[in-house]
């Protein structure tokens, strides 16, 4: 704790716990304390659904013809992309791939292509492709017409940032299904979400690309007699372009992702539709051999863009037009050649379907046969982290051990036993003088022995009030008042506390081991060039796709969904931890080396404690990543807030899963206001000791 | 002998803050007082009442420290940003009165800048930065072609005309920016601390550079520098800046000679004085002197004329444009000179 916690506030913390452990106590006496009553709630749900059948009696004409206009662009570059043949189109993805990042990426984007036409999912990839040609324009569009905004009006920016950090944190399912109601059944449907998911990047780096031109670079543009177009278009822009296409690379990565998810709703044969139905029918092998085209397909796109985006000029630029533009010629010329030899050669133009090679089946039973043969030790280390871990934490110590789970019955004896473990050890930790951990044990030791669930929501209310106060004051505390009473009025409570149940149970994990790797990372050189790729690979996978492997394992239920979350979330803790390490000042660090500091006193003494600004905005993105994530895993059954969106819209019912969608996003602005806490108190301690 | 004034600024006042008009809505008040005025109601006057005229051909150096308002004033002179009082005249026109289009034109055609960080564009090639303000104003290629070939001859960058910018050294990057500057032939030339920014070798390096420049070019400028040998090499006239006012204008000599207060003599105490003094400073008038002595004009400056000294032990004569003898340097007036002057500011020295 950074704040001495002095006589009073511990004495504060122990009635607060205190009551909480009474009203755990008493909760199987008073019904009403365990659930919150029904009849407190407030009719949300219909409210929210009245509001929408206003919406759409209004103005639905307005979203259909809007959708239809959005339709024509799509059907004819899907219609163009169809017709495309392969051999026409690797040709020129190819020679992007070449002018993007030389041969390394020429060679890998070839691959890509192939693999795909082997496993004859070409039509579909092309599906989905069509769906980013038409997504990312629009969304740059957007994107950079609302940044121009932001930057040009200081009003703008702030009516525009809470905007997008609404579109980024209310979970994508959630506005699926407003989207198919207002603009109809079909792929439109994803080409909106993609639009709406993709475009805050773009503002966010056309802001910051615009507003970080040198003011010596205006001023010359400005004496050299530029009007203001001319000062914009000529000098801002082109200054700014490098972050501006930055921001068209991470617009890209996510229409793709959110394409991918909105394939959900089905209606075009795309490839991520491809994933999702064969993953219901347990085809694993199938889903895997599209998954690993998506993935494919995300890291071209990703190095090609990102590759364009920071190209660096020619030495020499050659002049005149076809100087200019002999690239853009050049690839134009191979089209047309290759189209002439498709003509003589029929397999040119479509893939001969005996090229075609389906490993689905040995797929299928390979991995049949090591879920098998892995049985006995996966079942335990899953039996071992549910019982441990996943269901106390959801229902308490209390009611999970058992002869079944833990192998003997718990009595009395246990209980107290317990009691006095946590007691001692609150009390060593208290003896020591660390009352910030004593308090941290003593709470844990609480929620362990009751579970999150059965903690009762005035205990729960007060606990987390009193800990806001404690993070972030008055005003943190007021937030998390304000969120638990959203929570409360709006009956979406039980389904949030397992949304925190198992999402926190998740970040908390990928923070530790991602932290931990990020350590490792930059302690050694060479871990780090091994971690980088697959990092790399994390991120730019669409969610949907790392959902696979863990299914394929561990089967359906809340484990596969942990793992899939943290396999999503682990990859911000690292990158921000070892970038933190590694950007210590070396001063400090020559200076600590001269004093005699062993390499790991180094570390633990000083990298780690300057890191923690960074370390901390790791836990921040795991918080962010992990939530987005939750939604996805409803797919593989889970009963929180994830769910309800998700049934929500297989019902076709707004409000619920609209309301769902809220809550959630509530629960991730909270957890942003519980970090931002930690970090100025962080900040404050590290200029304090400056 | 000074030409007509090219650019003259009166009175100019640049004031930070919530409300810095209602300062100005009544007439006559002391600078000093108003400033305090201003401070004390939370508002930063970064210029104060700041006046002074460049000639025709001249260079303006106006020098101080950080923070004293010496590139608020130039960028008030260019309007890059607006003064809330005062006058900047071109040729006599007020340029704070000109519309948007008009100050536009004015920036095409008479005024050049450059910048202390250069202030290229990344993304164009070394000629295509330089003929970036005539590529602007649309001309065709082919003139653009010629006129940035032009400048790029006389900053010496032939060769390099292909490269980007970050692919220059800070030397070479300033001879772009001076190029670029160069390339709409202005009359008035600004340049803010366009050396600072460079390792001292190369800075001493461009300074030579554009002396010679300037020496072929005869531009009106204003020139801004925290250096203050910088601004002793280099200005025909000199401005003092601190906290917002100008202290003292004056010729480098008159500066040194007599500082107005001890803020100039501090900058000034450091200088040795024998590279200021020029020969009618130091010499006597000899009734009895050997015939035939070489001749030295009056203006030349003594740190030059040392080896002519050691050559003519008898001393040297110092004869006007009209060839009327104004007295002779010799090795003791020389030195009876330095024992006075150096060293001895703040306190007033006599010309010779």
């Amino acid at each position: 704790m950074a704040r001495k916690t002095d006589g009073r506030t511990l004495l504060i913390w122990c009635l607060v716990l205190a009551s909480v452990l009474v009203l755990a106590l008493l909760q199987p006496r008073v019904p009403d304390l365990k659930a919150y009553p029904s009849a407190w709630t407030l009719p949300v749900v219909d409210w929210l659904n009245i509001g929408m059948d206003w919406v759409v009696g209004v103005f639905k004409p307005v979203f259909r013809a809007l959708s239809a206009v959005m339709d024509y662009p799509l059907v004819w570059t899907s219609a163009f992309l169809g017709w495309l043949p392969w051999s026409v189109g690797t040709v020129i993805a190819v020679m992007i791939g070449y002018r993007a990042g030389g041969w390394p990426l020429a060679t890998f984007t070839l691959g890509t292509l192939v693999y795909i036409l082997l496993m004859g999912l070409w039509p579909e990839t092309m599906n989905s492709l069509a769906l980013v040609a038409v997504s990312v324009p629009l969304a740059v569009a957007l994107g950079f017409g609302l940044g121009v905004w932001g930057f040009q009006s200081p009003r703008a920016e702030r009516l525009l940032t809470p905007l997008m950090d609404i579109t980024q944190t209310v979970p994508a399912f959630a506005y699926l299904l407003p989207i198919l109601i207002l603009f109809g059944f079909g792929p439109v449907v994803g080409l909106i979400a993609g639009i709406i998911f993709a475009f805050p990047p773009m503002v966010k780096n056309t802001i910051v690309g615009l507003r970080e031109v040198p003011a010596d670079i205006i001023e010359s543009g400005l004496m050299s007699g530029a009007t203001r177009w001319q000062l914009f278009f000529l000098v801002r822009c082109r200054a700014g372009l490098r972050q501006i296409l930055l921001g068209v690379n991470q617009t890209t990565m996510a229409a793709l992702n959110m394409i991918i998810v909105a394939s959900i709703i089905g209606g075009s044969e795309d490839i991520g539709w491809r994933v999702l139905s064969t993953l219901r029918k347990a085809e694993f092998g199938e889903s895997l051999v599209a998954g690993i085209v998506i993935a494919l397909m995300a890291m071209v796109l990703d190095r090609i863009t990102h590759g364009l985006a920071t190209r660096a000029p020619d030495m020499s630029p050659p002049q005149g037009f076809v100087g200019r533009h002999r690239f853009a010629l050049a690839v134009l010329g191979m089209a047309v050649l290759v189209h002439l030899a498709t003509l003589a050669l029929p397999a040119l133009r479509s893939w001969p379907a005996a090229w075609t090679f389906d490993p689905a089946g040995p797929l299928n039973t390979g991995i049949e046969a090591f879920v098998l043969w892995a049985k006995p030790v996966l079942d335990a280390v899953k039996n071992f982290i549910i019982f441990t871990l996943v269901l106390p934490l959801k229902i308490g110590l209390l009611n999970v051990v058992g002869p079944f789970t833990w192998g003997f019955t718990a009595t009395v004896w246990h209980a107290a036993a317990y009691a006095a473990l946590v007691a001692v050890g609150a009390g060593y930790a208290l003896s020591r003088g660390r009352a910030g951990l004593a308090v941290a044990i003593a709470s844990l030791g609480l929620i362990m022995f009751f579970g999150l669930t059965n903690l009762t929501w005035p205990g729960a209310t007060l606990l987390l009030i009193w800990f806001g106060y404690r993070s972030g004051g008055t005003r943190l505390a007021l937030w998390t008042a304000a969120a638990v009473a959203f929570m409360l009025l709006t009956g979406s409570y039980e389904k949030a506390v397992l949304s925190v149940q198992l999402c926190g149970l998740a970040v908390l994990a990928s923070f530790l081991i991602g932290t931990g790797l990020g350590i490792a990372a930059a302690e050694s050189d060479g871990f780090s060039r091994i971690l980088r790729p697959i990092n790399d690979t994390l991120q730019t996978m669409p969610v949907f796709v790392l959902l696979i492997p863990v299914i394929m394992i561990f089967k359906i239920g809340e484990f596969s969904a942990l793992l899939a979350i943290i396999a999503y979330a682990v990859v911000a803790p690292i990158r921000y931890a070892e970038y933190g390490l590694r950007n210590v000042p070396k001063d400090v660090i020559e200076a600590a080396t001269s004093m005699g500091a062993t390499r790991s006193q180094l570390l633990w003494r000083v990298k780690v404690p300057l890191a923690m600004p960074n370390i901390m905005l790791g836990l921040n993105q795991a918080i962010m990543f992990g939530i987005s994530m939750l939604v996805i895993t409803a797919l593989v059954g889970t009963d929180e807030l994830g769910q309800v969106i998700y049934i929500g819209l297989s019902k076709g019912n707004f409000g619920i899963g609209f309301l769902a969608g809220i809550a959630m996003a509530v629960i991730a602005l909270l957890a942003d206001q519980f970090c931002r806490a930690w970090q100025r108190r962080i900040d404050a301690k590290l200029e304090g000791a400056a | 002998m000074p030409g007509p004034v090219k650019l003259s600024c009166r009175h100019l006042w640049k004031v930070y803050g919530p409300d810095p008009a209602r300062f100005f809505a009544r007439e006559g008040a002391a600078p000093d007082a108003l400033a305090a005025e201003m401070r004390a109601a939370g508002h930063i006057p970064a210029a104060i009442d700041v006046g002074f005229d460049v000639h025709v051909g001249e260079t303006f150096v106006i020098m101080g420290l950080s923070g004293s308002g010496k590139s608020t004033v130039i960028r008030c002179l260019s309007r890059l940003i607006e003064p809330e009082a005062g006058q900047v005249l071109l040729d006599g026109q007020d340029l704070l009165a000109k519309s948007d289009r008009d100050l536009i034109e004015i920036r095409r055609h008479k005024m050049g800048m450059v910048f202390q960080n250069f202030g290229l564009l990344p993304h164009l090639t070394v000629i295509e930065n330089i003929s970036f303000p005539l590529r602007l104003q649309g001309l065709s290629a082919a003139e653009q072609r010629d006129r940035a070939a032009h400048v790029i001859d006389l900053v010496g960058l032939k060769g390099r005309e292909q490269s980007y910018p970050g692919q220059l050294s800070g030397g070479q990057q300033q001879r772009v920016g001076i190029a670029r500057s160069l390339a709409v032939e202005p009359e008035l030339w600004f340049l803010d601390e366009p050396f600072s920014a460079l390792d001292p070798l190369i800075r001493r390096q461009m300074q030579d550079e554009f002396l010679r420049i300037q020496r072929v070019l005869k531009k009106s400028i204003v020139f801004i520098t925290h250096d203050f040998l910088e601004a002793l090499r280099i200005a025909d006239r000199m401005a003092i800046m601190r906290d917002g006012r100008v202290v003292q204008i004056g010729t480098p000599e008159e500066l040194i000679l007599n500082p107005a207060d001890d803020y100039v003599a501090q900058f000034t105490g450091e200088v040795p004085r024998i590279k200021i003094l020029r020969a009618h400073q130091c010499a006597v008038f000899m009734a009895n002197r050997p015939d035939n002595l070489p001749r030295i004009a009056p203006e030349d400056r003594i740190e030059g004329l040392m080896s002519k000294l050691a050559a003519s032990s008898a001393g040297l004569d110092v004869v006007d444009s009209g060839g009327a003898y104004l007295g002779t340097v010799t090795a003791a007036s020389l030195v009876g000179t330095l024992g006075r002057v150096e060293g001895t500011s703040p306190s007033r020295v006599a010309h010779g």
